[in-house]
């Protein structure tokens, strides 16, 4: 089976699905799907290639959400070139994280502890900041229009979100075939001996981090221009890290379809989930905190290390 | 090649290393040895970066590389192996190797063909495609050195390469590494193993609770008594020189 | 706004609370010591703590009475979790463990959310305001207590781990997991029995905090990081360093919240955090359990 020609395949799909898909409601779950899809790479080139697990993704996601929302509804900056400038943010402040974080030698859990409290202070601030809305919020005005990146239904968000979901794929993979991703994985595994075969693993880190918090970044312009509405909580809560370290966790941490796999299976598990238990307060988190201890538990190489190992086995059955 | 003058390094109340001063020929094989806790790996340490000196000065190739970063004095073309082997576990042997074949070379393709081509050098041509932690001791140990031929070095410092391996992979190891001195790299290597020091080292230093005390070719230091006596203690020399007059009597 | 007259007070209260922190942070540290793993899920185990000491007042239980149910109960609950859930995730990896608890944060939290609602409560205790003056400042009656019985309950601690066999055996885990196996130590019991005693300082920091604080499924949030905080300034493994540590941090959020106000004061404690990890990162007592 050709890889190529399984990805044409499913891009065409893809491509297709607003024609056959009908309901809003499932397209809006695909979007929901895409948009982690693409945070989740975003985890997985830290988390997944270079081995740094971070806690607090939501202060690129949340960054970005609020950097979109605030030049849109104070200044009127354009909502596509505001997602180009929530990518820069979230850039920017990983950049910032990443270099007290690496500078200073946080590794594992003493880093993961670190951008857990710098979400935390991020969502402080923004609770407590006037031009956020403070704990309010803010509310992008209506006004449907491609210019404006808003549309009347699903579907033009849909293919926005695609759009993005195929350019994270297109990044995993460019960083699978670099040298920065060779020398990310060499971190992951032995820093000290990547040191020792001349890696600067400083400002490796920082690249990844950096790379990172400009695509979830993204994924927060995003959040603003759909949902039309952004506030500390939603920004900067521990919500959307969870969510978004959950995808690359499930699909395979340092591969590049483990996000999109990820993704899917999450979000479709928990809508199963809700349909058999209900809409309670607190049902789908519970459900995702349970999923993380399974996953780790009983597939810590995700669905994506599922797949390989049925693919040796029907490769190893086929040249019997 | 390499000059080494007045290192010195403290941890807290101990002298790891006082005031070591050598010099690493270019195009040789120096063999630094001494009982354990003599201070050996990190006088490696402190040359090739790791670890900070209190004071003194490490010259690489006319270079003065005191105090910088491991991974730029890699660059520069000194690289060190460790002594408890780490491998990149995940990654197969030729990715191992890549990794030192991109400090050299961008292209991700040319980077795994270079590497292709080092592994095969130390014979681990058949050994390409299997994950790093899949492999003996011995297997580890040849990666380990493969990676650090991948960055092209000028100088390799080799931490105990004989470690573990069994007469066998003992002889091709010193093949090997004589194979990478004829190639034109520089070998500074720390060993217990008396016999591969025998057969490998033009000259040996000899470094004992931190100072180096004897130099000298392999068959000179292991009969001098400074040297007896720091393996085998305080007055034992002594006493044997004693005891062979006795017995020549 | 520096008045002694009203800095005293503040720092006062900072230091009464600061000792229900240090009795939490004493319980993380304890489990970091050993098992070498943070645990993620200490602030809703907390929550769980308070939830339980809630609905045994309800049921017309003194919180302080409630001690003797719910710090056996924690530290089974803590026990049994490490046990057949984390110890058994985590297949040895740091990052594993990590996830874990994280895991199990967030499925005890809305489990908590589930069944009893994001409503914040309270309980109404006879001396709940009765004040005790101290001089130059009132304290509420509670605080006070709390205060006491935080020491007296780390002094317990203290004995415990210092002085009896099963203390002789963490110290040895703790130390050197290789070598305690090798002389017999159960180490997975060991493991699971500091978990346990970990724990079983929430229960009672728990029954303490309920009569001065309240109860929601978020309130974990609150102290994961200050608990962290804590832990991280005193020093991972550290008794005395939880103890100093947890009492500089109720003081420092205390005049904090006073000085910058509400929401902004909860941030100091987060640039300590954050600040301790860049420059001090062993804390101020260092590593070793002590």
């Amino acid at each position: 089976m050709n890889a190529r020609l399984v990805m044409a395949a499913g891009l065409a799909a893809a491509l297709a699905v607003p024609y056959l898909v009908r309901s809003d409601f499932w397209l809006g779950f695909l979007i929901t799907v895409l948009l982690f899809a693409v945070m989740g790479m975003a985890w997985n080139i830290l988390g997944g290639y270079a081995g740094q697990f971070s806690f607090g993704h939501a202060a690129f996601f949340g960054t970005g959400a609020y950097a979109a929302a605030v030049l849109h509804i104070g200044f009127g900056l354009n909502p596509w070139l505001g997602l180009a400038v929530a990518a820069l943010a979230g850039g920017l402040v990983a950049l910032v994280i990443g270099y007290l974080s690496f500078r200073y030698g946080l590794r594992g859990s003493y880093f993961a502890l670190i951008t857990l409290a710098f979400a935390e202070v991020l969502r402080i601030l923004a609770n407590w900041a006037e031009f956020t809305g403070g704990g309010v919020g803010l509310y992008v005005p209506l006004k449907v229009g491609i210019a404006n990146l808003q549309f009347s239904g699903k579907t033009g968000y849909y293919y926005v979100a695609l759009g993005f979901a195929v350019l994270s794929l297109a990044v995993g993979w460019a960083l699978e075939h670099s040298r920065l991703g060779a020398q990310l994985m060499a971190i992951r595994e032995n820093e000290d001996a990547a040191q020792a075969l001349g890696v600067d693993t400083f400002a490796c880190k920082l690249k990844a981090i950096a790379l990172s918090g400009a695509l979830t970044g993204i994924g927060g312009g995003f959040y603003t221009h759909y949902y039309l509405y952004i506030d500390p909580g939603i920004a900067y809560g521990p919500g959307v890290s969870v969510e978004i370290l959950l995808v690359p966790i499930i699909g395979g941490l340092g591969t590049v379809f483990g996000p999109l796999l990820g993704s899917a299976v999450l979000h479709g598990a928990g809508e199963l989930a809700r349909r058999l238990m209900g809409d309670a307060p607190g049902l789908n988190l519970i459900f995702y905190g349970v999923l993380l201890i399974v996953m780790v538990r009983f597939m810590p190489e995700g669905l994506m290390g599922l797949v390989w190992r049925l693919r040796r086995r029907w490769r190893r059955v086929a040249d019997a | 090649m390499l000059e080494v003058s007045g290192l010195t390094r403290r941890f807290g109340g101990l002298l790891a290393v006082a005031d070591a001063s050598l010099h690493v020929p270019a195009g040789s094989i120096v063999a630094l040895v001494g009982p354990n806790g003599a201070g050996k790996t990190t006088l490696f340490a402190m040359i090739s970066g790791f670890v900070p000196s209190d004071s003194g000065k490490v010259v690489f190739a006319g270079e003065d590389v005191t105090g910088l970063g491991p991974h730029v004095i890699c660059a520069r073309g000194l690289v060190r192996t460790f002594q408890v082997v780490q491998p990149f576990g995940r990654l197969s042997v030729r990715e191992n190797v890549a990794v030192g074949t991109h400090l050299r070379v961008a292209d991700r393709r040319e980077a795994l063909a270079r590497a292709t081509a080092v592994a095969e050098r130390v014979g681990m041509g058949h050994l390409l495609d299997r994950p790093a932690q899949a492999l003996t001791v011995a297997g580890r140990k040849r990666l380990e050195l493969a990676r650090a031929l991948a960055t092209e070095p000028r100088l390799l410092l080799l931490d105990e390469v004989m470690a573990g391996l069994n007469p066998t992979e003992m002889t091709e190891m010193i093949r090997i590494v004589r194979g990478i001195r004829d190639g034109g790299v520089t070998v500074f290597l720390i060993e217990h193993v008396m016999q591969a020091v025998a057969s490998l080292a033009e000259r040996v230093h000899v470094l004992n609770q931190g100072r180096l005390i004897a130099e000298g070719a392999p068959a000179e230091i292991a009969r001098m008594p400074e040297v007896v006596e720091a393996y085998l203690g305080h007055g034992v020399a002594e006493r044997m020189t004693a005891q062979a007059a006795g017995g020549a009597r | 706004m520096l008045d002694p007259i009203i800095l005293l007070p503040a720092a006062i209260n900072g230091l009464t609370m600061g000792a229900v922190y240090a009795l939490v942070a004493l319980g993380l540290t304890l489990i970091y010591g050993v098992l070498h793993i943070i645990n993620f899920a200490h602030g809703s185990l907390l929550m769980v703590g308070l939830y339980g000491a809630f609905f045994l007042h309800r049921a017309g239980l003194d919180p302080y009475l409630a001690l003797v149910v719910m710090v056996p109960a924690l530290f089974f609950t803590g026990y049994a979790l490490q046990w057949s859930v984390i110890g058994k995730a985590s297949h040895g990896s740091d990052q594993n463990i990590l996830l874990v608890t994280l895991g199990a944060s967030i499925v005890i939290e809305n489990l908590a959310l589930y069944f009893f609602s994001a409503d914040t409560r309270t309980i109404d205790t006879p001396y709940s305001f009765e004040m005790i003056d101290l001089g130059v400042a009132l304290v509420p009656l509670p605080r006070v207590i709390a205060f006491a019985a935080a020491l007296v309950l780390a002094a317990v601690l203290w004995f415990l781990i210092a002085r009896t066999d099963l203390g002789r055996a963490i110290r040895a885990v703790a130390k050197e997991r290789q070598g305690a196996r090798l002389v017999g130590i159960d180490v997975d019991h060991i493991f699971a029995m500091s978990f346990g005693i970990g724990t079983a300082c929430l229960g009672a920091a728990a029954c303490l905090l309920l009569p001065m604080f309240y109860v929601s499924p978020h309130v974990g949030h609150v102290f994961v990081l200050v608990a962290f905080t804590v832990v991280v300034l005193g020093g991972m493994g550290s008794f005395s360093g939880a103890l100093i540590g947890g009492l500089l941090i109720g003081v420092t959020e205390s005049l904090g919240g006073l000085l910058l106000g509400e929401s902004l004061g909860q941030m100091g404690i987060f640039l300590i955090f954050i600040a301790t990890l860049m420059f001090r990162p062993s804390g101020l007592f260092g590593s070793r359990l002590s």
